[in-house]
């Protein structure tokens, strides 16, 4: 017998998983969460049946959405990430000394209580005493928070459900004076790949340009998302992610990463020319 | 008598039985299920198309109902505490105009509130009534129309003793209710009919805490928009009378305006709208009620917002207030409720029920989550940062006491010349003129037009009001009577 997972990427396309176990399926008021256990990609856990986390691959989205702000400004004190319920984000976040405060606003407990119990490696400090968990939408959280953070990670589900809140022109404008001055907004934003994932992208990168005076956009290569191609956006004020990069000081602080390195950094900034003619025309 | 089963959908089952039969068609709608129009059949899928069937026998006829129609009126009655309950597929519109032209006839004359919905108007200009308009106060501070007072009714009643029926809009647009049982009791007792519009009451005979329905408070004819927050077709309503004996009468009334090829798929929604109300409706309007404190609650924190709340309530015109209901008063923040629209649906994909110029409504019903609330909540908060400015210079709207000078009929029928709008202060008005939303009319048919009414549509207009009602849409120039 073989149990295989499987995701429709597209309505013509499938992306499947041999699936060793099914350890854990659940529903909480928001969505579906199935854990699994799988020889190619140890576990991993979908919610509505969309991928969101392996032990394998992991490392690659996390290392790319926590690094490429951090060595930008390694003076970054004050952090809120939005969703992140796998812990991923805030383990990065806690390995920098130089953080002394992080507010993760996740929707739905069962996901982190279900991280906890099967993902050791990515939930590891979230009892960091720097780490304050809100179960709530991160839309209303982030509404009346006023030059707090340094630093938000919008570290979303797909636009197509509980996350839909998290891609939209309120949400970003109340993120933009949630900032400080020198404050950066990275969001996970799509795969520029297949067309339905197309539009959400430019929608999302349209409303951060009207907001903020810098936005960048960069990539990584990860082999379970849709495309394996997947875009994170880069917004702030006043810190150019290239020409402000503090590559000595993060070099500094001498952390092991498996996928960022300050190479990386700038090279993931330079976009293949079908993506940058995506975002060009992302006016609609 | 036996309480009839509220789980029934009479219509909905006779229309799977039609369809089951397979039966072959050689009557209209010349589709045939569908397969004479594959386009309508794609855009509206298999399975809604071949419910569109004609009457016949077996689903019976809405003009004369034997069978399963009345059935199901029957049920519908019971359900809204009615004597008869009349299906209505041609909108609200035609409710409004069967319990018009039930009550009064030609020359015959009916109070109404200002802030009466455009159908009302046009029901007077179908039988000839005369408007006996009563003010229905306005709130100093918000500039919308209230509930009617009924000190200011009773006068009307004893100023025009041969007054024949009172009608009353149960709420208004924005969720305000006067003291509906007050006004029947009043009326009933000089012998006046009580003809109710409750196009945005439907909840209030399912929920609890929620204002009287006019059925509770014996009102003799009510209008109710099932469509509007009841979860049935747009278009569809029910016609709610509450004496049985009526309903031949009545029925008579509806068939001179009502269409006579009534569609199944409005019989149908109204059906199944009405058994999950009946059964669930307790349920669906607490959350709606409870989703709708909470996001007041969220905008009162938001410094410039004034969300409409019990607070409001002052025991005559403004006698309750529809809990379910998200109005709110934007003008400290320096913009008119019609930017704030635009500005939510051209920039944060948020459609909300209406702007005027010192307000905005938004629905909230059964089929909302917080989520979507807090996506309301944190655009409007996005909006007073980037868009409020000084409210100082804006003009209130004002409540304008109409001078009636013909019937709404002969002025209708008056010839009429076009003049420039400045310069039909003095004349009479042949049209009728509403900013929309909220559809109530700053002019109607046979009003004098004063320099006051001329400085307001100037000004709807300036605001990008969409106004209504004029053939010169520009509203550039206006049709007069001839002198």
């Amino acid at each position: 017998m073989e149990l295989w997972y499987t995701e429709q990427h597209t309505d013509n396309v499938r992306f499947s998983i041999l699936v060793d176990q099914q350890l854990y399926q659940g529903q909480s008021d928001f969505q579906r969460i199935d854990v699994f256990h799988s020889k190619e990609f140890g576990k991993f856990f979908t919610l509505d049946g969309l991928m969101m986390v392996t032990e394998k691959d992991e490392f690659i989205y996390h290392d790319m959405i926590v690094h490429v702000p951090m060595a930008t400004n390694p003076d970054i004190k004050r952090v809120l990430v939005i969703g992140a319920g796998d812990g991923g984000t805030v383990r990065e976040l806690c390995r920098y000394p130089g953080v002394e405060h992080i507010d993760m606003v996740e929707i739905d407990k069962l996901v982190v209580d279900v991280c906890l119990e099967y993902f050791p490696t990515t939930t590891v400090s979230l009892h960091d005493p720097r780490v304050h968990i809100f179960y709530e939408d991160g839309l209303k959280f982030v509404r009346s928070r006023v030059n707090e953070y340094d630093l938000i990670i919008v570290d979303s589900t797909d636009p197509f459900g509980p996350g839909e809140g998290l891609f939209t022109r309120e949400f970003y404008g109340n993120c933009y004076h949630a900032l400080k001055e020198n404050g950066i907004l990275v969001n996970q934003h799509e795969n520029p790949y297949y067309d339905t994932y197309q539009h959400s992208m430019k929608r999302a990168h349209m409303r951060i340009k009207e907001l903020f005076p810098i936005t960048r956009v960069y990539q990584a290569h990860i082999p379970t998302y849709p495309s394996g191609h997947w875009l994170f956006g880069y917004a702030s004020k006043t810190i150019d992610p290239i020409k402000d990069l503090k590559g000595e000081e993060w070099t500094a602080l001498n952390l092991t990463t498996k996928y960022y390195n300050l190479d990386l950094h700038v090279g993931c900034f330079a976009l293949p020319n079908y993506v940058k003619e995506l975002l060009s025309h992302a006016t609609e | 008598m036996t309480k009839r089963d509220q789980n029934r959908t009479l219509i909905v089952e006779a229309l799977s039985d039609q369809v089951n039969q397979r039966i072959v068609s050689f009557d209209v709608p010349g589709h045939k299920q569908g397969k004479g129009n594959p386009l309508l059949r794609d855009f509206l899928g298999d399975k809604a198309i071949q419910y569109d069937l004609n009457s016949r026998k077996p689903l019976d006829y809405l003009c004369s109902p034997t069978g399963v129609i009345l059935q199901a009126e029957e049920i519908a009655a019971e359900a809204f505490g009615a004597g008869h309950a009349f299906f209505i597929v041609g909108g609200t519109t035609a409710a409004v105009q069967a319990m018009v032209m039930s009550a009064c006839k030609q020359g015959d004359k009916i109070i109404l509130p200002r802030n009466v919905h455009r159908s009302a108007i046009n029901a007077l200009i179908l039988t000839g009534a005369i408007p006996v308009y009563v003010n229905p106060g306005i709130h100093e501070k918000l500039g919308i129309g209230l509930g009617m007072s009924k000190t200011d009714i009773e006068e009307a009643i004893l100023a025009n003793p041969d007054v024949k029926a009172v009608f009353v809009n149960n709420p208004t647009y924005y969720g305000i209710c006067g003291d509906l049982k007050g006004i029947v009791d009043i009326a009933h007792r000089y012998g006046i009919k009580v003809l109710v519009d409750e196009a945005h009451g439907t909840h209030f005979y399912f929920g609890d805490d929620l204002p009287i329905s006019a059925m509770a408070a014996e009102a003799d004819m009510a209008a109710v928009s099932m469509h509007k927050t009841g979860g049935s077709l747009t278009q569809s309503s029910f016609l709610l009378i509450k004496d049985a004996n009526q309903t031949s009468y009545v029925r008579s009334m509806l068939n001179l305006t009502h269409t006579t090829s009534g569609s199944y798929l409005l019989l149908a929604s109204l059906d199944i709208a009405r058994k999950h109300l009946a059964l669930e409706g307790k349920v669906v309007f607490k959350k709606v009620s409870d989703l709708t404190r909470y996001a007041r609650e969220e905008i009162r924190k938001v410094q410039g917002y004034i969300p409409f709340d019990e607070e409001l309530i002052n025991g005559d015109t403004i006698f309750n207030i529809d809990p379910t209901k998200l109005s709110i008063f934007t003008r400290d923040i320096g913009l008119t409720g019609i930017e704030i629209a635009d500005i939510l649906r051209d920039e944060y994909d948020i459609q909300i029920e209406f702007g005027d110029l010192g307000n905005i409504l938004a629905i909230i019903s059964v089929g909302d989550t917080a989520l979507k609330v807090e996506r309301l909540l944190g655009a409007l908060t996005d909006i007073k940062r980037k868009y409020a400015k000084d409210p100082a210079g804006m003009l209130t709207q004002e409540y304008i006491q109409p001078i009636v000078v013909k019937t709404p009929r002969e002025a209708f029928y008056t010839p009429s010349v076009t003049v420039a709008l400045d310069d039909a202060i003095g004349k009479v008005s042949a049209e009728s003129i509403m900013a929309y939303p909220p559809g109530i009319p700053i002019c109607a048919p046979g009003e004098y037009i004063t320099k006051e009414i001329v400085e307001m549509i100037h000004y709807a207009k300036s605001k990008g009001s969409f106004i209504t009602g004029p053939k010169d849409t520009s509203i550039a120039t206006i049709d007069v009577l001839e002198d």
